[in-house]
């Protein structure tokens, strides 16, 4: 009985705006997988490009005691790997999934290597809560959306910035026409693979910035495996809002409100184990993605060099 | 539409060609694809390319649009040198092409695959409106009817090549090529083609003009040109030749354009129907209480426009598609629904319509293409494994006996020609006993020698006992290889007739849903 008077005293405010702080690194991975497989390239190594990013973050921000300038290594490492994923998918033609996957398992062993070898402790100021003027004096909404981090409101900038890019603009409509059907693009004369490359790149950069967040905004130092499945994460979310940016962003918070909730049971020492809790997020990511991988549709050229 | 109306004064042949291309080599690994070749096209003129399957067009006109680049050789236009290195250079000079599988987004709308790569921009974002209405001014000055808004998914394959058409004509083109445009239309959508050719043509375009339909070419041809295994091996008009000797300059020897064979011994019913019903696609009925029987030993033919039903008759047959109602028995086995291994158990082979889809792995090689429906069982296999020996043997003996022109077995199905690929499924079809051959269009895309060869085969396996369901959108097709046509319209046999008696102005009125008197 204690136990529920207690839930009821929760703030359940403050767990939506928790939910959608944490949710930044998912989307942002979410808007990478869309951009790549949008043009036609898979790209799993979103997962490890998070984790690369995270530590250029990290060691940049540490190195030159700014935090923007470890932002910004960590959006530029990400691109840098999804261009060596690039170039081995559309340039060399590998499988794409394990060009993916050799590069997830490659950032796992370096950078452990590298905080192992560098053993820096200091650890990177992260940004402040920013409250939007006016707005976040809104009961209820302004303290959900408007008294966030600066990563907060960029990346809900970057959902409307790619939902309007992808099919409003002259890209957009080029992505989506080479990840359909390369061939027809290509006698339209678009250049297929040189757009498959710009894509990957800025998938890449797109998930740099998640992994840069994990730095820049959440907890201002590494520890090795810390990206723990936002990336894949992402391409869950990215599969669940059929490749869309708003839907992905959509799915993106349902996947990160049972974490945001177990954060809160667990203050309140909820009778119930927190490992469970903790597996929350995943479990339902795998009950929803059964359901859409039936309902959605990927591109059609998906994972196939041209 | 006449002869004259196709030749209009504008066609000089002292002019300027507008197009010319000089000694076009082409080499593919183990193929010569174009051997030298000269072409030109006067201003205002019709100029059809004929050849066999394989004889190199395609090759030939996705060098011109810059898809291919030539070993040897150069194009000239308007009298003028020039390179054309990718397809922009094409359509920046005014080339237009409709490639024989069309080159359409499916999930775009007409509009957007129409202006994809020439886009124009309102501000930020794309302007949709005003190309939409120059395509709808387009589409009325031409005749060609689509709704700018439409997705490509949502259209008739007819509808679909007037959005080809219109691409050309959106981006000036004043060289059209058509590739086969005629392979999946109906004839009424032919007719109208020709009539937007015409007009076309009369406005000073030049139009190269692909088929394997000699009667077409003898309608809408200013001049010919024949090719075989990479050269150009004549040249004529359709004043100076008939079918007959178009169909032999294009083999090399002549051609019987109509099927030879006896009277049918009907024997006792291999397939029968009663009362089926399917559901398309989009959920409507699309066969509708369809009932009848085909007999060993005879050919039965289903005559109607496409679109009626027997796409998916045939789906629901092969197992293919879910029957809602009705049964299908194969010598008096109930057929289980949806079981396409059920089918070939029984003893079926399916020609289907879409070789794409259903009929070739294209990433795989020919060989294994040949066993895809037998490879599981002896001679295939050595205990547990496949026996790749046999596997080649076999294929060996296939590609020879049924003429597929390709470099060797290994090749991927994905590079033989569009009539070649054909060949493959036939000759994979037609290598194992069968009882019951079910033939979705299956000339269509081959070339008269082929067409001849095929029709041969489909007829030896009749008086060999076989029981043949012909369905084909060709009527001389159907009329001239069944022995009892049956005509399909809206999902139902409207009407049934012995082949031997039946008149084509009879059942050209039952395909288009009238009755005599
Ligand atoms: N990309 C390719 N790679 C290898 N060989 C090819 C390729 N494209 C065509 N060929 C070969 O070149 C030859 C000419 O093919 P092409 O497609 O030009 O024939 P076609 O005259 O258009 O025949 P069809 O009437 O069957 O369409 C064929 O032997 C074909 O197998
Ligand atoms: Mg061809």
């Amino acid at each position: 009985m204690e136990f529920l008077s207690q839930l009821l005293d929760l703030n359940w405010i403050s767990m939506l705006s928790q939910t959608l702080n944490t949710a930044v690194p998912i989307v942002l991975a979410a808007l990478g997988g869309i951009l790549a497989e949008r043009s036609g390239v898979i790209n799993i190594a979103l997962e490890g490009i998070m984790l690369m990013a995270a530590y250029a973050a990290f060691a940049i921000g540490v190195v030159t005691g700014s935090t923007l300038l470890g932002l910004a290594g960590g959006v530029m490492a990400g691109a840098l790997l999804a261009a060596f994923h690039a170039l081995i998918s559309i340039k060399y033609r590998t499988d794409q999934t394990i060009s993916g996957t050799v590069l997830n398992i490659f950032a796992v062993g370096i950078t452990a290597y590298l905080y192992r070898q560098f053993n820096m402790t200091e650890s990177v100021e992260t940004f402040q809560q920013w409250n939007v003027p006016i707005l976040s004096d809104i009961p209820v909404i302004g303290e959900i959306f408007f008294q966030q981090q600066p990563l907060v409101y960029f990346t809900l900038l970057l959902v409307v910035i790619v939902q309007l890019a992808l099919f409003r603009t002259t890209w957009g409509l080029r992505t989506r026409a080479i990840g359909e059907h390369p061939r027809a693009a290509d006698t339209a004369g678009i250049k297929v693979n040189r757009m498959r490359y710009i894509n990957v790149i800025l998938s890449g950069a797109l998930a740099g910035l998640g992994g840069a967040w994990l730095i820049a905004e959440a907890v201002g130092s590494f520890t090795p495996g810390m990206t723990t499945g936002r990336g894949f994460m992402g391409l869950a979310a990215m599969i669940f809002g059929n490749w869309t940016p708003v839907g992905s962003f959509l799915a993106a918070l349902l996947f990160t409100v049972p974490g945001a909730i177990q954060v809160k049971l667990q203050l309140i020492n909820a009778p119930i184990p927190y490992q469970f809790l903790g597996m929350l997020p995943y479990i339902l990511t795998i009950i929803v993605l059964v359901g859409a991988v039936r309902r959605n549709k990927p591109p059609a050229a998906i994972g196939k060099p041209y | 539409m006449n002869k004259s109306s196709t030749s209009p004064p504008t066609a000089d042949p002292n002019a300027v060609p507008v197009l010319e291309m000089r000694g076009i080599t082409k080499r593919f690994p183990g193929v010569l694809a174009n051997d030298n070749i000269n072409l030109d096209l006067q201003r205002g003129e019709i100029h059809c390319l004929l050849g066999e399957n394989g004889a190199g067009k395609s090759t030939l006109m996705n060098i011109l649009y810059g898809l291919y680049q030539p070993n040897e050789g150069e194009i000239l236009l308007n009298g003028k040198p020039t390179k054309i290195t990718n397809p922009k250079d094409a359509i920046a000079h005014g080339i237009g092409m409709v490639h024989q599988h069309f080159m359409l987004v499916p999930t775009l709308t007409v509009t957007e695959n129409v202006t994809l790569g020439l886009e124009e921009n309102k501000g930020l974002f794309i302007d949709v409106k005003k190309p939409a209405d120059r395509i709808r001014a387009l589409s009325k000055q031409y005749g060609l009817d689509v709704d700018p808004d439409a997705y490509i998914k949502d259209l008739s394959v007819g509808m679909q090549q007037r959005v080809e058409i219109i691409k050309t004509l959106y981006r000036n083109a004043q060289i059209l090529v058509l590739d086969e445009p005629t392979a999946v239309l109906t004839p009424q959508e032919v007719d109208d083609l020709f009539h937007t050719l015409s007009q076309l043509i009369s406005q000073g375009k030049s139009i190269i003009f692909i088929t394997h339909k000699l009667r077409e070419v003898l309608k809408v041809a200013r001049r010919i040109t024949v090719l075989r295994q990479g050269r150009v091996v004549g040249a004529t008009t359709p004043q100076e030749a008939d079918s007959a000797k178009l169909a032999s300059m294009m083999v090399g020897r002549s051609v019987m354009l109509k099927v030879d064979k006896d009277a049918a011994k009907p024997q006792a019913p291999v397939l029968s129907i009663s009362d089926l019903r399917v559901l398309s696609e989009r959920r409507t009925v699309a066969v509708n209480g369809v009932s009848f029987e085909v007999r060993a030993g005879e050919i039965v033919g289903i005559a109607g426009v496409e679109g009626n039903g027997q796409a998916e008759l045939v789906e629901a047959l092969t197992g293919l598609r879910h029957i809602e109602q009705g049964t299908v028995k194969i010598d008096s086995a109930v057929m289980p629904n949806e079981s396409p291994d059920a089918v070939i158990e029984a003893g079926a082979a399916h020609i289907p319509e879409d070789r794409h889809k259903y009929g070739l792995v294209l990433s795989y090689p020919i060989r294994y293409n040949m066993v895809l429906s037998t490879f599981d069982k002896p001679p295939f296999t050595k205990g547990m494994s496949l026996d790749e020996g046999m596997i080649t043997k076999n294929a060996k003996d296939l590609v020879k006996k049924f003429d597929v022109r390709t470099p060797s077995e290994e090749t991927f199905a994905g590079s033989l020609s569009g009539g070649n690929q054909q060949k493959v499924v036939v000759a994979r079809e037609f290598s194992r006993p069968i009882k019951l051959l079910i033939a979705s269009q299956p000339t269509r895309g081959v070339d008269v020698g082929s067409i001849e060869f095929i029709h041969k085969q489909i007829v030896a396996q009749r008086d060999a006992g076989a029981a043949v369901l012909l369905i084909s959108a060709e009527l001389d097709e159907v009329m001239s290889l069944s022995d009892r046509i049956l005509v399909m319209y809206k999902g139902k046999i409207v009407g049934q007739s012995e082949a031997a008696t039946a008149k084509r102005e009879d059942i050209g009125l039952l395909m288009m849903g009238t009755q005599k008197n």
